[in-house]
Parts: structure tokens; sequence; C-alpha cells
């Protein structure tokens, strides 16, 4: 039995279904992510976990029992808030203290357990501060350090790293993951950062119109999206549509009218329509000036795209490419810029030789 | 800095322009009244003797200032008149404060509660009263609380009394008069603390155990306490000095202390006296507003 099991949940608003039977088991410890674009219906089932919304449909199961009517203020679940929701007229301490000082816990016990909580997320110091005393990164600390306090069975965290910039987001990343290992504790955070969820999360959800349309490592999702759609809402990657025209040994072959028959490696599970799309991630395209020798990739069959270097961007660690392919499509490839000297660098205009191999494509139906 | 550097600077002139508006209807009118509370009554026009004239020159003026009297703000001390008077304003107004404050919380909270659409229109209800003078809706409340006035009416009609009831010219009628007029005052500023309150703080008290009573409690409350203070000195300093709404509802038996005022200045053509006994309750109200303006001074350092 997982900690936390969520069975056919739904929730609609007036005509617009927010969430649209999802189910999913959480085992206790997990750092789960919820993924999806803005009005999927990530904060609407986060909410419903909370209980600030209460399911038309389906059930919530905590530790076995449903909650789903059980009132926020009577769950053995917290929620860090997006906009963290610190009290302004509380110091650090008595923010920290609120929910112990509800549950009813003897004066000395909650002194130790903030001073415990004071030192988990290094404010010590500031105790005596107020909310608008402090900086951003440290009103997320309190905002924390408030709502693991009560050591919820599961923590759940509305966009909890949305509100800092970009070199405090990474160092709090770290020391998110580091705190969920340390308490063992179930987070579950919503975020529509994909990059925030593949770095945290041991497995990922992602949403979309309301619907939980895949589950899976970070790894996998990347690797093998269930859909179209996620595939392209997950990464970067290049889309080819067309027809599967020969299949055999695992392998299909579609016929595509922007880059030309592709040879792929068949999916698990196999697609079972005849029109499909061939997705391609920029970074599993490779670019030579020359055509790759066939027996270059090994056993692997070699698709080879003729074209023209067409933009060149350098961001630093990588460089993407735009080359126009011969039918006018774009593929979009990007590679590591492995050395500080590259004289071999491509340049605007030259002529240049993508090639990929079949296990690098993924076939997906439309 | 001269006077072309002031106005080619408008944004300083523009700064300036309370402190000209305070100077011209607050201090010289203020300066009138003191000085007439340091003179003498006569039977003159007007009724005083002048205490000093500018146009005398300045050992005219000297003397003049030696021979300044206090003796009417000893009176005010000597004669329980006046004392009781301010008691009696001082009762009203924290009362009447009171009374404001525990019909107006309960609406401005239920306005900040709607939704967006419908709180301008209940704002436009608080508002539209203001739209009739002040003294005909006073009129209108003595033709409801006259004997044989729609209240009596309403009342016999229910048969929940069984004689017609004597409303006017009582202490009930008075506090009615002062908490319809004063209403909007207090609900206008409670309304605005409220409505800007981040309703996620609730969720968060919520979330942390408390109970949707205790959250409005400890978070709701204290963070309101602005427009509570504010609201409250809204209504209880004109309260105070409230004239019109004693004179024409409560009986006559004890005044206020704007009614007192009124018999000095009309009645008895003491201005003196009645000038003296106007400072002197300016004075009186001056600690509450600077007990008001500590606290947002507090509040506005606690945010930077």
């Amino acid at each position: 039995m997982p900690l936390l099991r969520i069975e056919g949940v739904a929730k609609s608003f007036g005509n617009f279904r927010a969430v649209d039977k999802v189910s999913l088991d959480i085992r206790a410890g997990e750092f789960f992510a919820l993924l999806g674009p803005s009005g999927c219906g990530k904060t609407t089932l986060l909410r419903m976990l909370a209980g600030f919304e209460t399911p038309d449909e389906g059930r919530i199961l905590l530790g076995g029992n449903d909650i789903a009517q059980v009132l926020p203020h009577e769950r053995p679940v917290n929620m860090m808030f997006q906009n963290y929701a610190l009290f302004p007229h509380l110091s650090v301490r008595d923010n920290i203290a609120f929910g112990l000082r509800r549950a009813g816990m003897p004066r000395a016990e909650i002194a130790t357990r903030v001073a415990e909580m004071v030192a988990l997320v290094k404010l010590e110091g500031m105790e005596k501060r107020k909310p608008d005393q402090l900086s951003g990164g440290q009103r997320q600390r309190v905002a924390l350090a408030r709502s693991l306090a009560r050591r919820p069975q599961v923590l759940l965290l509305d966009e909890p790293l949305a509100a800092l910039d970009k070199k405090l987001r990474e160092s709090t990343q770290g020391e998110l993951m580091e705190l969920q290992r340390r308490l063992g504790m179930t987070f579950i955070i919503v975020t529509h950062d994909q990059e925030e969820a593949m770095t945290m999360a041991g497995r990922i959800g992602v949403m979309d119109a309301g619907r939980l349309v895949q589950v899976a490592t970070p790894r996998n999702l990347y690797e093998a999206p269930a859909t179209r759609w996620i595939a392209g809402f997950v990464g970067d990657v290049n889309m080819f549509d067309g027809q599967v025209i020969a299949s055999g040994q695992g392998r299909l072959t579609v016929s595509t009218s922007e880059a030309g028959s592709l040879t792929v490696s068949e999916m698990w599970p196999p697609v079972t329509k005849n029109v499909v799309s061939v997705a391609i991630r920029p970074e599993k395209v490779r670019l030579s000036r020359r055509a790759p020798a066939l027996d270059e990739g090994g056993a692997q069959t070699i698709n080879r795209l003729d074209g023209v270097v067409a933009d060149v961007n350098y961001l630093g660690g990588v460089t993407t490419y735009k080359v126009r392919l011969e039918s006018g499509a774009t593929l979009r490839a990007s590679m590591a810029n492995t050395a500080r000297l590259d004289v071999d660098a491509y340049l605007a205009g030259q002529r240049v030789v993508a090639w990929f191999t079949a296990d690098d494509c993924l076939v997906l139906e439309q | 800095m001269s006077a072309r550097r002031i106005f080619a600077r408008p944004a300083r002139l523009a700064a300036i322009a309370p402190y000209l508006w305070m100077v011209l209807f607050f201090l010289v009118p203020f300066g009138f009244v003191l000085k007439i509370s340091l003179s003498q009554t006569a039977i003159a026009q007007p009724p005083y003797t002048p205490v000093f004239d500018f146009t005398e020159g300045r050992a005219a003026l000297a003397a003049a200032f030696a021979q300044l009297s206090f003796d009417n703000f000893r009176l005010l001390v000597s004669d329980n008149l006046y004392i009781l008077s301010y008691l009696r304003s001082l009762v009203v107004a924290v009362t009447s404060t009171l009374i404001l404050l525990l019909i107006g919380y309960p609406i401005a909270y239920g306005m900040a509660r709607l939704p967006r659409r419908w709180q301008g229109v209940a704002m436009m209800l608080v508002i539209v009263p203001f739209w009739t003078s002040f003294l005909i809706r006073i009129y209108a409340w003595i033709n409801i609380l006259q004997h044989d006035g729609l209240l009596n009416q309403v009342l016999l009609a229910l048969h929940i009394v069984s004689a017609p009831v004597v409303w006017l010219s009582t202490d009930t009628a008075m506090y009615l008069g002062i908490v319809y007029s004063y209403l909007p005052f207090m609900i206008l500023p409670l309304y605005a603390t409220l409505s800007r309150m981040d309703a996620s703080l609730l969720e968060a008290a919520n979330d942390l155990g408390a109970s949707p009573l205790r959250a409005f409690w400890l978070v709701t409350f204290p963070l309101s306490l602005p427009g509570v203070g504010a609201g409250a000195l809204l209504c209880f300093i004109p309260i105070v000095g409230e004239f019109v709404i004693p004179d024409l509802l409560a009986g006559s038996n004890s005044l206020m202390i704007g009614q007192t005022l009124w018999l000095e200045f009309f009645t008895n053509k003491d201005w003196p006296v009645a000038s003296a006994a106007a400072v002197a309750l300016l004075l009186l109200l001056v600690p509450p507003l600077v007990l008001y303006d500590r606290l947002q001074r507090r509040q506005l350092a606690g945010k930077g």
C-alpha cells in the first residue's frame, strides 16, 4: 500500500474541468514532482491534497484513510505556499511555532522544535525578525521550516522556488533534496519548470489539461515520452510527421515529407497507428562535414540528412545550430563545447551532414 | 530659496500645498479662537474686548501680553458644567465607536469577501446615503422615531409593544443617529485593510491546524488593526465634538461639549469662554491623534 493513493479524483470549476480523473500512487519517502504548463490542473490537485479544494469525484487515501473530505486544519499534511504566506505580524520564531501551538504541543517542546527547525534551515539569529526584515531566500527558508515543523506525513510544495533568482534557485534545489533525504519525508512539489522537476524529483507526473498524461522517472520522461505532446513539453525536440511504410527486425521505416525516409527503432509499447511522428532530441543529432562511414554507428542504422547551417547560437556550454534541410524544414542540433579552442566549429552557410541513429529516434503516435 | 525657484519646481510646490492649507484653514482660525479665548466678555460687537491689536505698535502689544488672562480656562475647570460636558462627550464617543466597530467590522469583512464585481456595488451602497444632505437624514430619523412614526407603527403592528414607545429625546435615539451617520467612516477604512489581505495567509493558518475561527483571531484580526485604528479615530474624533445629532435626537438634560459650546456662543454670547472650551477640546483630542500617528509610523517602519 502506498502512503498516498489518489483514485479517480476530478474537480470542475463551473464548466472548466480543472482535474480530470487523476489516479496516482505516491510511496513514503518519495520526492514526487507534478509538472505541467500553467492551467494544467497541477495546483488544483495539490490544493485538493492540502484540503483547500474538495474533489467532485474520487478518493484521496492517506495511509489507507480517505481524507478527501477532511478539513485542511485536520489533515496530517502541510503545504509550503508559492508566495510563502508568512504571517507578517509574527516573528520568524512565532511563524514556525504557529502550527505547533495549534497542535497543543507543550511550551518547552515547542522551543526545542523551533530551535531545531531554525538550525535545519540555517536561520540562527533571525528568530526575532519579522518577515519583511528578511530577504527572499530567507523568507523561503522560514516558509519551509514552518511547513516542516509539524513533521507532516506529506509535505506539499507549490512552486517553492519560483520567486528566487536563478543562482539561489539552483543552490536551494540541492538543499531541498538533501533535506528530504535526511528527513525521509514525502515531498510533492508542483512546478512548471521541467529542469527543476528533473533535478529534484525521483518521479515526475506530467499533467496536461487536467489529465495526468505520464508518470515516469526523469530519464524515462525525457528519453521515452509517452506522447508527442510530452516529447515537445519536456525538453527540446525535432519532430517529423510521416507514415510507417515498412517494419521488421525491430526497425520501422517512416516516410516523412520534411526529412525523407527515416529508419527508427521500434518503441515499447509499439505504435498501433500508421500515421506517426518521429522525434529526435537536438543533442542526439550530430553534424559533420562529410557523410559518416556506414560502419561508424556500429551495427546501428544511421539516418543522414544533408543541409546548410542557417543559424549558430553559442551558449557557453553548448552551441545550438539550425540546419536548413533540402526540404526546407529546419533541424535543430546542439553540441557540447568540449574544447576551448574549436577550430572545427561550423559557420552559418556551411554545408553539413546531420546524422543520428535509429535508436536515438522516438516514434510517437500523432 | 527665492520665490522664483519654488515656482520653477512644481513638485516642491505640490509638497507645500497641504502645509499652506493647514496654515490657512486651521492655524490662522485657531489663532483667532485662541486670541478670543484669552480676552474678556463685553457687550459689544464682537462681544469681547480685543486683547491686543497689531496696529497699535510694539509697546501696546507688550502691555496687552502682560495683561493676558487665563480666567476663561480657570472657569472651565471650576464650573463642572464644562467638565461634565467633556466627560459626556467622551462617554458618548467611546460608546458609539465601540458600537460602530461591532457593526462595521462584520459589514466590512463581508464586503471584502464578496466576489470582486459585487464589492463595487457594496461600496456604492455604503456611500449612497451621502447623496442626501446629512441634516435631511437626521430629520428623517426624527420622523421615523416620533410618537406616531414608522418605528412605533411597525412595533405596534407586530404586537411587540402595546403602546407607542418614546424614542425621541433619548440617548437611544442619539446613539442610533450617531451610529447611522458615522457607519461609512468606520466601514471604509476597515474594508480597505480587509480587502487587501492576502487570502493565502488564512489558508496557511488553516493548513497549520487553525480552525477558520481561530485563523480569524490569530491572523485576520491582528492584521486588520490598522484599519480598526483608522476607523475608530475617524469616528471618535468628530463624535466628541458632535453637535447636530445630540441636539436633534437626544434629551436636553445632559449636554455634549459641542452643545455647550453652542450655548456659550449663541445663547450666552460668551465668546471668550466658548473659545476657551474649544481650545481645551482641541488639546484633549491631540493625545489620541499623536497615538494614532505613532501606530501608523510603527507600521510603516515595520514594512520598510
